[in-house]
């Protein structure tokens, strides 16, 4: 376990194989506190399974799956993984389109996830006050009361991530972020998530490498269910491996 | 206070069902018992057993709604549920018979004396006294459900492979409820029923009595399931409906509240069971038939899923043209049936509660048109 000391997150030699086919070969990686990361590789790296796995969605065959250093994440179903604090963002945006946007925050709002307890619920002043501040952190102030449905593209993206923060996760995983956005919303969600690390870990998947330069984080690249280097995007993105596996062999 | 918190905001269409069903209960009786039947505005007896059958049948509906309207768990078995509690109080009134049935045997309900049966079996015992019938007629289909759906939920079977299940239980409940060493009558069911808590049956006044609970127990029922939805808990239902994963990945145990769903709407389909074997005098193992559960869906379907007043309003519609059609024009129901199902689902995708709907929305159009513009910038 002392490996895994001063880490959110720890994945050491973790596998899973779908019929033979390993999407996860061996991997491993750790994520310090308050640190942002971003994952990049071509399509069939594990990228998503890595986020299964980490999410419960799916069980490694095998392999360590650590949070905050000694919670085992294998042992955890998606609803329990996500009350211990870690969020995900879909990479197609995933909100609930028929209720309005401070609905859907209102949802995600950290707190009691029991039967019980929705039944007799009532909103609190300072969850009205962290709604407000949601929506000014995601700017969506002006459509607080128009449904999800009706929002732009990269506003739902936005609405997730806020959706995300409202669960007050201490890790969060998100998922091709700017794909489909216009570049001035590449650039917003850029700031957006740079403000949010530090108090929180992030890691994020991304295709668009003008995205991951923007971010100036460390970059961990994935190939075929493990990883192939992992630093600064200049140092990766020089490293022959990592050419050949972008550029074709 | 409640009561008012709750209705604030209610869509009107629940606001004028609650109205109707109040208005039923009153007017119903009192031109079935104080109009004197030379009258045209009369209401004769079989009319009121009638409405009475419809609005069981529209709990039933909105019992439906509940889980499949708001939570998308599309039950094809839900007539079971309401046959349960049919039994449960079928089993009361069996036992209130005592010696006067056909063989006079104090204990035994006749079917039980033919039999040969010497003794009454242990799962009948209690049902003599109505506060146990009662609290089984909620009970018994209650436990089902909670024990159905525990397994399935939590197995995650969803979507069609949830409802063809849900289909093979009432079916699976049918062929045994047939068999007469299941000790509830066989193919003929329970029937003969004489008196309830002493009040004869057949009697104008208890009749008008049982017509009244009825409408109550809708009424009540309406109101639980707007409570229910209006809550927190519903809009996780509504979550899980629309993105079960997005749902699940936000903390929420998704089976735990489609449970507590489900097995909240087949006690309210056992509750209208139970209201619905006195009004017709028996229970028989053909309401376990899986028709039925399909017809309480198209019913909903018909109505407009998702509303709550939809369902209970195309119930009461449906079952309507259903006694006409079937007295003028027997041959034709089922076409026309069918016929109504299709011109629902090709032109009324949101059932006639959608028109309704359509209307409010028009109203409603200038501020929709006026949030346009703040959403493109």
């Amino acid at each position: 376990m002392d490996k895994a000391a001063n880490s959110i997150l720890y994945l050491d030699d973790v596998s899973v194989s779908f019929d033979g086919f390993k999407a996860l070969n061996s991997l491993s990686l750790i994520i310090e506190p308050g640190e942002m990361r971003a994952v990049i590789g071509p399509n069939g790296a594990g990228k998503t399974t890595m986020m299964d796995v980490i999410t419960g969605k799916t069980r490694p065959d095998t392999g360590d799956v650590l949070f905050a250093e000694t919670l085992d994440l294998t042992r955890l179903g998606e609803a329990a993984i996500a009350q211990l604090g870690i969020g995900r963002k879909f990479q197609k945006p995933s909100v609930f389109e028929r209720m309005t946007v401070v609905e859907n925050l209102a949802l995600a709002l950290a707190g009691n996830r029991r039967v019980g307890e929705a039944l007799f619920w009532r909103m609190s002043l300072a969850e009205k006050t962290r709604l407000d501040e949601l929506l000014d952190v995601v700017r969506l102030g002006s459509q607080r009361d128009m449904l999800a449905a009706r929002l732009s593209h990269g506003q739902k993206q936005w609405l997730e991530i806020g959706m995300l923060l409202a669960q007050e996760p201490k890790l969060l995983l998100v998922d091709e972020p700017v794909a489909g956005m216009t570049d001035a919303e590449t650039e917003t969600t850029a700031t957006l998530l740079k403000s949010i690390a530090g108090e929180r870990s992030i890691v994020v998947v991304e295709h668009d490498m003008s995205f991951v330069r923007e971010l100036g984080v460390k970059v961990t690249v994935l190939h075929e269910g493990s990883v192939l280097a992992e630093g600064s995007l200049d140092h990766v993105s020089s490293e022959t491996r990592v050419i050949e596996v972008y550029l074709g062999r | 206070m409640i009561v008012h918190r709750l209705l604030r905001g209610t869509d009107r269409g629940v606001l004028i069902t609650l109205a109707l069903i109040l208005l039923l209960t009153i007017l119903v009786p009192a031109l079935h018992l104080l109009i004197p039947a030379s009258s045209p505005i009369h209401v004769p007896a079989y009319a009121m057993a009638l409405i009475g059958k419809y609005l069981c049948y529209a709990m039933l509906a909105l019992s439906l709604d509940l889980v499949w309207g708001y939570c998308g768990i599309l039950s094809l078995g839900h007539g079971a549920f309401f046959a349960l509690g049919g039994y449960a109080m079928g089993m009361y009134l069996m036992r209130q018979i005592g010696s006067r049935g056909v063989y006079g045997n104090p204990d035994l309900p006749d079917f039980m004396v033919f039999l040969n049966w010497t003794e009454l079996p242990w799962y009948w015992h209690g049902f003599e006294w109505f506060p146990f019938a009662a609290v089984m007629v909620l009970f018994v289909p209650g436990l089902l459900a909670f024990l159905f759906g525990f397994f399935a939920f939590r197995a995650r079977v969803s979507g069609v492979h949830l409802s063809i299940i849900t289909q093979a239980l009432t079916f699976a409940l049918m062929l045994a409820f047939f068999r007469n060493d299941m000790g509830f009558g066989g193919n003929n069911g329970l029937t003969d029923f004489k008196d309830i808590l002493g009040f004869n049956l057949q009697s104008t006044g208890t009749r008008a009595t049982f017509f009244v609970a009825t409408c109550l127990a809708l009424f009540a029922s309406l109101l639980l399931c707007l409570a229910l939805t209006r809550s927190r808990l519903g809009a996780v239902m509504t979550a899980i409906r629309d993105a079960e994963s997005r749902t699940r990945f936000l903390g929420y145990r998704v089976e735990a509240f489609k449970l507590f769903a489900f097995t909240v709407s087949a006690c309210i389909a056992g509750l209208a069971g139970a209201l619905y074997v006195p009004q017709v005098g028996i229970i028989n193992p053909g309401e376990f038939a899986p028709a039925n559960s399909i017809e309480a869906v198209i019913w909903a379907a018909i109505g407009g899923r998702g509303t709550l007043f939809g369902p209970i309003l195309g119930a009461v519609l449906v079952n309507f043209a259903k006694s006409w059609f079937t007295s003028a024009l027997p041959e034709l129901w089922l076409f026309a049936l069918g016929g109504l199902f299709l011109a629902v689902t090709l032109f009324l995708p949101r059932g006639l509660a959608g028109l309704f709907d359509r209307r409010t929305a028009k109203e409603a159009t200038p501020q929709v048109a006026a949030a346009q513009p703040e959403a493109a910038e």
